[in-house]
């Protein structure tokens, strides 16, 4: 039964793998991944590993996914903007994954490993990481709450450079007349007409005029 | 049920996301690869830990997790930063970076 499972999990995950690298549309690529996701959470479950299970579906597949598919969403990516390599450097790519793979494989065939224990089976339960984590992995738990305000403090700072400047015309629009708003205006729409945010910027002055 | 198994299953998902980091040239593709890989050592981690009988490799896995999310959130916002510069993601582009 067990090893059924195995099978059926491990072949959705390498057919949804392989859907991620292979389809041309962005988007197929999220929906596989999130699927390869699913799979692996579910090779989780087998080996009683659900505490682990459960936090791969809410991180990866409910919010880092999420997230991909926002931005993809937002960039307006399709199958027809996608850029291709030349079939030579594909091919290439190809080989060479393939390559390191049989090299693995090969190195890796005759690894003395013990087969999976079937006695202890609590250790994945929420109780028993939860003691270990509070008592032997205090410091990196506290640690890695400092890298995560690191990565927010990041992400905000790189995402607010990029409009920057609209935030500067916009505020000194504020302190200058109602004239000269109505010329930065048009100027900037007729300078930013290729750009998607030149409509909600020009829908922010008049908000403040 | 065998070890070797998994090895193999995670090998094979890991040999998948670098195929498709240097087939493709679209930068959030490659970073999903990224996370493929990611997700094959966690999954080998676990069955390590599985194995001998202990939870400190599904801690080590948790933290992983940690550091992927933090990554993925500064990884997107460069992605967008660098759509709004030059209105692609493609990689190519970018090779500007080695003059």
């Amino acid at each position: 039964m067990q090893e059924a499972l195995f099978w059926i999990v491990s072949f959705i995950a390498i057919a949804c793998a392989l859907g991620v690298v292979l389809s041309r549309n962005p988007v197929h690529s999220v929906l596989f991944l999130i699927l390869t996701f699913f799979a692996i959470s579910g090779h989780y479950i087998l080996m009683n590993a659900q505490f682990l299970a459960i936090v791969n579906i809410i991180v990866y597949a409910g919010a880092i996914m999420v997230l991909f598919l926002f931005v993809i969403m937002l960039m307006n990516l399709n199958a027809d903007a996608e850029p291709q390599k030349s079939r030579l450097v594909q091919f290439a790519g190809a080989l060479s994954g393939g390559a390191l793979f049989l090299v693995l494989l090969a190195a890796m065939r005759t690894a003395a490993l013990s087969p999976l224990e079937k006695t202890t089976n609590d250790i994945g339960l929420v109780a028993n990481l939860g003691k270990v984590l509070f008592t032997d992995y205090v410091l990196p738990f506290e640690i890695s709450s400092v890298l995560f305000l690191s990565a927010m403090i990041g992400a905000i700072i790189i995402g607010k450079k990029g409009d920057a400047p609209n935030r500067e015309v916009a505020s000194g629009e504020q302190l200058d007349g109602m004239d000269n708003l109505v010329n930065t205006e048009q100027l900037s729409t007729g300078a930013n007409a290729n750009l998607p945010n030149a409509f909600t910027e020009a829908d922010e002055l008049e908000a403040i005029s | 049920m065998p070890t070797q198994y998994y090895l193999f299953l995670s090998l094979a998902l890991f040999c998948i996301g670098i195929m498709g980091t240097l087939m493709r040239r679209n930068a959030i593709i490659i970073f999903m690869c990224i996370e493929l890989m990611l997700n094959s050592v966690n999954l080998l981690l676990v069955a390590f830990s599985k194995m001998y009988g202990h939870a400190d490799a599904q801690l080590f896995v948790f933290f992983i997790m940690v550091v992927a999310a933090a990554e993925v959130s500064v990884g997107l916002a460069v992605i967008v930063l660098m759509y709004r510069k030059v209105h692609s993601v493609d990689v190519n582009i970018l090779n500007r970076l080695k003059h």
